[in-house]
């Protein structure tokens, strides 16, 4: 009997792995490319530090997505309260002895490895509200009463995330939430109460929420001639960067602003400076296309999902990418303030790109498995 | 799950999903619009922004904190100087330029191969630094020339010069350029500057963080080749911290003067109480001054092969057997374990027979009877023998250790070596062969003599001898005062500032007055180099440590003299002093490689340096609650007294 299942565990195993989602795959390795080209650029034309170094956790990222898009769409759902407890205990302990960097505790060193549990949590909440709403009865999602425990689900990282202090993943949760919520059916109009609640509760997060430094961001953004060598010379730089690369850039390793170092971060969150000084709008222009490939794969797969905690894990992890692109791009752009958003799969990092590419797989296997594929995920 | 629920459900979902995606498109939408905005309608603005207005921030270097000796003797400051740079961009052929730069400053063909390997590497618009130190004569050629060179101009930046030279070389150390390595062990962004300097070698080093001092920054306006437009603001860095060192230049350099006729060799002198090292002479050195602007690879590599290693501190790397000066520990032992008492005899016939094994004395016909103050006085080593054989190693080993034979100073210098002080358990994991793990008895005794595997530096030695003298204190040895000369306060006993070993004072007295019988009676083995003066007199024990075996064969035809053999298998000359006998303050360590017997190298250079000390120091007893800086003071107003 044992063995019979053993044997039949295996060739399913087999099986999920030819139904990897390559278009995806492929779009991934095309941003990450771009991200080796920017980096090489960045370092003066120079694989090293960063190039060589990005690539070869892309290698890992990619191996760990296969990995995960392998494994049954079961486990993971079994795992999700589990993963999200877990990165609570993380986060908590960062809390309390975390490695400081940035100015925040948002790294907790776990032997050689440094983890961010924030990055970590983003997934797993993901996850955990996929498979909670996968188990609530649709008529009882308009219950007030339904909604309290996947609040909880939120509130509580999100609570621990903000006193990091980290506003940019904070925002990043709670938006992932809310529209997990409006994916599984809550009513228009809840939104429209929280939004407003948020709207009236803004002057008491400005005096008592937000750190010194965040305000000064957000000011500064406001009006960023404010300061012009201060806190505004990110912001300044980035645009001068930006706009001197016209429409078609001013060629590979060639940016005077890149290269006579006055944009800052550029080889991390400000990497779109890079990319943009040296290879214009167009360049711009390709790489919001290859994000829109990735988009548009994980829309397809929400809509191949056969079971509710499928399509929450996909249309999730592809608003967490969308956000990340987003956020960053719009900061780069001048349209929002500079929080530590970095871009996706390009810029410079192991942490923001494993957490996609984790997510990526995961979708992966919860686009593909289900009730559908034979598998129940629960036994009812 | 009904079915109809089911789909419900999913077509929501699905509704507002494609919903979610058109808002997304929107925004990517309007991504790409804002874009369109800066990069091809308000293109031309920021063009001209990036052409023509740019602000870069640099960094300052700091000034380098300055060494002083312990009189305020500066030896190691920051001086002005000239150097030339060249911007390749506006240079236009770098290789024509460096030819006639030829004709105006020195250029060796490795300068040359640095500045265009640098040219290479770095972006045309940065200067790159061709020559530093350029004299007087040399900038005013330049200026005259430099119609003829464009792009190549004469900045004043600072040079590392050690005004002493040689004679601390191996104390001060030097600086150098940062390499790939120390750039990546140090995140200080002072690092990144190529014109920045750090410690490579002795106190430069080991107080870099602290000489180092904080960089200022600088908002410059640059154009677009990257040349400086204007300065926007400055913020002065901090100047790192002085130094001051425990050493006094004047009595090094009478230190060096001494050991110098020999050909290799160390001097230590430390003051037993406090651990000031005030003499740290290592001959032969080199001239740091050479390091700064870059050393010729063929002066680097005389350096390294000398076979004498004039870049080694052989105070505190070098290691030899010590020879007879290790009796005092064994000695020790003897009287702290109850092994023997200090009246008991041992018959030294000349020889000493273990097993098969013969074991000689120095003293061909022996020296009879000896109790323990003569066997130290006429430093016979089959009492020693006979002493260490009733030991055993691992005694021994435990009091050496104690007077900090094999274990390291913890002086604040690299590159120290710790000795090796043999115990039965350091063989085992020494050898790897099995046959060579067991200790054999053969061993214990000549260790008692302080051959065989015992090694000490030359640090270590001063410091046993200070740790016998100051009452069985653990002093620790130090190069660099916590306070600046003028701010200390009153001299310190060592019972004040260090803890004890544990030895019975009786015990060490036994031991004190046997070194002070070996350098003041008739038959001591350094009566002849005795100090007369009174008040002034030392106790030592001279050492003659072995290169070479003796052979049976060689022992029957007589031994040949040192000075008949070539120099490389002479012995070492030692010698250990303390000074003065009452109430002593300074001890020493005089090596003199291959110099032959201690009694007649080694001693006088101690002899010599312990009197000069104490002229100018005094001892304890006429100085109590002066502060160190007693000699310079007393020499203006003549006051001795004045109490701090």
């Amino acid at each position: 009997m044992q063995e019979m299942d053993l044997s039949r565990e295996r060739t399913s195993a087999l099986r999920r792995l030819g139904s990897i989602d390559w278009g995806l795959t492929l779009s991934a390795c095309f941003a990450a490319a771009v991200g080796f080209v920017l980096l090489y650029s960045a370092a003066g034309g120079e694989f090293f530090p960063w190039a060589a170094a990005q690539m070869g956790r892309f290698g890992v990222a990619l191996a760990v997505m296969i990995a995960t898009a392998a494994i049954p769409p079961r486990l993971w759902y079994r795992l999700a309260y589990w993963m999200w407890g877990l990165s609570v205990l993380l986060l908590l302990a960062a809390e309390f002895r975390g490695v400081e960097g940035g100015g925040a505790e948002r790294w907790i060193a776990l032997g050689p490895l440094r983890l961010q549990p924030s990055e970590v949590m983003k997934i797993a909440l993901v996850v955990a509200l996929a498979h909670y709403f996968h188990t609530v009865r649709f008529e009882n999602v308009r219950r007030i009463r339904t909604l309290l425990p996947p609040l909880f689900l939120l509130l509580v990282p999100a609570a621990l995330v903000l006193k990091q202090p980290d506003l940019g993943t904070t925002v990043i949760l709670i938006a992932v939430a809310g529209v997990i919520f409006f994916l599984a059916g809550v009513r228009w109009w809840k939104f429209a109460l929280v939004g407003a609640a948020a709207a009236a509760a803004v002057p008491l997060i400005w005096t008592y929420g937000l750190q010194a430094y965040q305000k000064q961001r957000l000011l500064t953004f406001l009006d960023p001639s404010s300061d012009p060598l201060g806190a505004g010379f990110h912001i300044t730089q980035a645009k001068i960067a930006l706009g001197s690369g016209g429409m078609f850039g001013k060629g590979f390793l060639n940016g005077t602003q890149i290269h006579l170092n006055f944009v800052p971060e550029m080889h991390t969150d400000f990497i779109l400076a890079v990319l943009a000084e040296e290879f214009g709008l167009v360049g711009a222009l390709a790489l919001t296309a290859i994000y829109g490939l990735i988009l548009y794969h994980l829309l397809a797969a929400a809509l191949r999902a056969k079971t509710q905690f499928g399509r929450l894990v996909v249309s999730g992890v592809a608003f967490t990418f969308f956000l990340y692109a987003f956020i960053n791009l719009a900061m780069v752009l001048g349209l929002l303030p500079v929080v530590g958003v970095p871009l996706p799969l390009v810029s410079y990092g192991g942490t923001s790109m494993l957490t996609l590419m984790f997510g990526f797989g995961l979708a992966m296997s919860a686009a593909q498995g289900g009730e559908a594929a034979g598998e129940p995920l629960t036994e009812e | 799950m009904p079915i109809s629920e089911n789909i419900d459900q999913s077509r929501k979902f699905t509704r507002r999903l494609v919903l979610l995606m058109g808002v997304k498109g929107l925004a990517l939408a309007g991504l790409t619009a804002r874009m369109y905005q800066l990069q091809v309608r308000d293109s031309e603005r920021y063009t001209t922004l990036a052409e023509e207005n740019r602000i870069n921030t640099r960094l300052l270097l700091p000034l380098r904190g300055r060494i002083f000796d312990r009189h305020g003797r500066p030896v190691a400051v920051d001086e002005e100087d000239y150097r030339v740079v060249m911007v390749a961009e506006k240079t236009g052929n770098v290789q024509q330029a460096l030819d006639r730069l030829a004709g105006i400053v020195e250029l060796s063909p490795e300068q040359r191969g640095r500045v265009l390997r640098e040219v290479r590497r770095r972006r045309r618009f940065l200067p790159v630094t061709i020559a530093s130190g350029l004299t007087w004569e040399e900038v005013a050629r330049m200026e005259v020339n430099a119609p003829d060179l464009p792009g190549v101009l004469t900045e004043r930046g600072y040079t590392r010069v050690y005004p002493y030279g040689e004679e601390i070389a191996h104390l001060v150390g030097y600086v150098g350029p940062v390499t790939e390595r120390e750039q990546k062990e140090d995140p200080d962004r002072l690092l990144k500057i190529p014109e920045f300097r750090i410690g490579k070698q002795g106190v430069e080093r080991t107080y870099d963080r602290r000489l180092r001092g904080r960089g200022g920054t600088q908002r410059v306006e640059i154009n677009a080749s990257g040349r400086v437009q204007r300065e926007l603001g400055r913020k002065e860095g901090t100047p790192g911290d002085a130094i001051h060192m425990t050493i006094d230049m004047a009595l090094q350099q009478k230190a060096l003067a001494l050991i110098r006729p020999h050909r290799a060799g160390s001097v230590v002198v430390m003051d037993i109480h406090t651990g000031d090292v005030l003499v740290m002479a290592s001959t032969p050195g080199y001239d740091p001054n050479l390091f700064i602007h870059g050393l010729r690879a063929k002066t680097w590599r005389a350096l390294q092969t000398n076979p004498l290693g004039p870049l080694l501190n052989k105070a505190v790397s070098g290691q030899y057997a010590p020879g007879s000066t290790f009796k005092m520990p064994v000695a020790l032992a003897g009287l702290e374990s109850g092994a023997i008492d200090a009246g008991a005899r041992f018959d030294c016939p000349g020889v000493f027979q273990l097993g098969r094994a013969k074991f000689h004395c120095w003293k061909k016909g022996g020296h009879g009877p000896v109790a323990m103050r003569d066997a130290i006085k006429r430093s016979c080593d089959v009492y020693f023998y006979e002493l260490a054989l009733r030991l055993g190693i691992d005694r021994i080993a435990e009091t050496a250790r104690k007077l900090g034979i094999g274990v390291p100073t913890g002086i604040d210098l690299p590159a120290e070596k710790q000795g090796v002080m043999p115990t039965k358990a350091w063989k085992r994991g020494y050898f790897r062969d099995k046959r060579n793990k067991a200790w054999f008895p053969g061993e214990t005794a000549i260790a008692g003599i302080g051959q065989g595997y015992v090694l000490a530096t030359p640090l270590q030695l001063a410091v046993m001898t200070a740790r016998l003298a100051n009452g069985g204190y653990a002093v620790a040895p130090r190069l660099v005062a916590d306070r600046p000369p003028g701010n200390r306060t009153a001299y310190r006993r060592a019972q004040d500032g260090f803890r004890r070993l544990g030895f019975d004072t009786a015990n060490l007295g036994r031991i004190g007055e046997a070194m002070a019988a070996a350098a003041n009676e008739t038959g001591g083995t350094a009566f002849w180099t005795r100090i007369a003066e009174t008040g002034m007199e030392m106790a030592g024990k001279t050492g003659t440590s072995q290169v070479r075996r003796i052979t049976a064969a060689e022992r029957a035809r007589g031994i040949v003299k040192n000075e008949d053999l070539p120099w490389r298998r002479r012995d070492h000359a030692l010698f250990v002093a303390y000074a003065p006998l009452d109430d002593p303050r300074f001890a020493c360590s005089v090596i003199v490689e291959h110099g032959g017997g201690g009694s007649r190298v080694a001693a006088p250079i101690a002899r010599e340096i312990l009197l000069e000390t104490q002229k100018r120091y005094g001892s304890v007893a006429e100085r109590a609650g002066l502060d160190l800086d007693f000699a310079r003071r007393a020499g203006g107003s003549g006051i001795p007294g004045d109490i701090r």
